[in-house]
């Protein structure tokens, strides 16, 4: 107990201290991760709100896979990438194995059916109501698209918080894809997992802590945009 | 290329011609999974005036104006405007107001420009043509306002302001007074008279035979999915043809299937 004691101890002078390591390793993981959902959301909001107002062959088949793919075991989504990137991979002249972008590429393929199934479903409801007001105006497909898109903003947005959630969080791929190398690509998670293999608790107790505290701190914006939104009959 | 006249002015006398009119509609049917809601329906809309179409419900009213306004497709039957098979620019000659008015998520004024911007508005008129739709439906204080919270009252003049903003030259209206009180519901008749006499032709469902009386030139009585008769409102409220519109005049039940 008193270990665990002196650990939190240890844990919050690292915070309150701003110690350059961890707050590196911070950085580094809001990057990977918001670069990650960023991609994922331009990727992923399209995608889904194109299933939820056009139909096409093969839509039905899009919809089953994008919300299976939902539930992606990250190890597995690392591995893919892995091969892809390797040397023996179709995209190891890139070079990009053990680097950020690596990262950014597997969070991002882990947030994108995420983004895209939640946007389709905001979109869908939307489309909707919508509908017929939307074609007695003789609009055409784009401008329905980015009429949905708008006033879907603060529905997506939380899809986006959503995402950022998924990505900052992730463990099993980027550890894969991004070695977890000091000081290159080590992250909150990665950087958990191994300082408690090492038994260095203190600063997984912080990196832990801050985890949280972005954790909470996206539940609270999200509440808090809700709220707004409600207030003013936008969502 | 369509040969249909350029913009006609809103505040052009009644004689001015109406581009899309007359507007025919024959042999309409329109039955989903084989039920047939619309029957063989055919009719004739001149300009001038507002049309009134009146009915029991599941007469097949709304689904009527959709199709003409080109929002359902028919199963079978031909519309034509002028003579001419609706297009895209035929659509935008037109509006519709729902009963239950559909708001987009923004302030009242962002649902003027919306409707505007999509109807090829150049962005210099569009704030002019707003507000001055907005002061005509008297909700222009409610400007700056989002839109879905205005009353129910509220909500119905902002979305016949959206329409008449685009200067229509046909307006569908489908029950726009219901479930209204008589202040919303004269405001919202003040606004369709003064769109009529401005020379837009009104297409019009309504429930209530006293607002029918009030405001229509014209009854299109519809029951079963067909039209039981068309005729002026004068001749129709004097001495209506069909046994169904005497039914409805007079407040008797007549529940579908004969039962």
């Amino acid at each position: 107990m008193q270990d665990f004691a002196e650990s939190f101890s240890l844990a919050f002078q690292l915070i309150f201290s701003a110690d350059a390591d961890l707050a590196e390793i911070v950085l580094l993981s809001l990057k990977v991760s918001l670069s990650a959902t960023m991609c994922a959301c331009m990727i992923g909001m399209s995608l889904g709100a194109a299933i939820a107002i056009f139909r096409f062959p093969g839509r039905g088949v899009l919809l089953v896979l994008t919300n299976a793919l939902m539930g992606l075991p990250p190890v597995v989504v690392g591995l893919a990438i892995y091969m892809l990137l390797s040397n023996a991979g179709p995209f190891g002249t890139f070079q990009l194995l053990y680097s950020p972008t690596a990262m950014i590429i597997a969070q991002t393929v882990l947030v994108t059916p995420i983004a895209t199934a939640l946007t389709r479903q905001v979109i869908a409801d939307l489309h909707t109501e919508y509908d017929e007001q939307l074609r007695s105006l003789a609009l055409g497909p784009f401008a329905t698209l980015t009429t949905l898109l708008w006033d879907g903003r603060f529905s997506l947005i939380t899809v986006a918080l959503a995402g950022f959630g998924r990505a900052v969080a992730e463990v099993g791929a980027v550890i894969i894809v991004g070695g977890n190398i000091n000081h290159v690509t080590r992250v909150m998670t990665t950087a958990i997992a191994l300082e408690t293999s090492k038994g260095d608790l203190a600063l997984a107790l912080a990196l832990g802590l801050i985890l949280i505290g972005i954790s909470i701190s996206v539940n609270a914006a999200l509440m808090a945009l809700k709220g707004t939104a409600r207030r003013f009959a936008y969502e | 290329m369509n040969n249909i006249p350029q913009n006609v002015s809103p505040n052009a006398s009644f004689a001015v011609t109406n581009p899309l009119l007359p507007l025919r509609a024959e042999d309409l049917s329109y039955a989903p999974d084989g039920l047939a809601l619309l029957d063989k329906v055919s009719l004739q809309i001149a300009e001038g005036g507002i049309s009134m179409i009146l009915g029991p419900n599941g007469a097949g009213k709304s689904i009527l104006m959709r199709i003409l306004h080109g929002l359902i497709p028919a199963s079978a039957g031909t519309v034509s405007w002028r003579g001419q098979t609706a297009n895209r620019e035929i659509r935008k000659r037109q509006a519709m107001v729902f009963q239950k008015p559909v708001l987009l998520r923004r302030s009242v004024t962002a649902n003027l420009d919306h409707a505007l911007n999509a109807a090829g508005v150049p962005r210099a008129d569009r704030n002019r043509r707003a507000t001055e739709a907005l002061k005509e439906a008297g909700i222009a204080h409610l400007a700056a306002r989002p839109a879905r919270v205005l009353s129910g009252g509220e909500q119905q003049r902002l979305a016949l302001a959206r329409a008449l903003s685009l200067q229509p030259d046909v307006l569908f209206l489908d029950e726009p007074t219901a479930s209204l009180d008589p202040a919303s519901t004269a405001a919202i008749e003040a606004l369709v008279l003064a769109a009529e006499r401005r020379g837009c032709k009104i297409v019009m469902i309504s429930h209530d035979i006293h607002q029918a009386r009030r405001l229509a030139s014209e009854i299109i009585f519809m029951d079963r999915g067909r039209i039981a008769e068309q005729s002026a409102a004068a001749a129709f409220f004097e001495a209506p043809s069909s046994a169904a519109a005497r039914d409805y005049l007079a407040g008797r039940l007549h529940l579908p299937n004969g039962a």
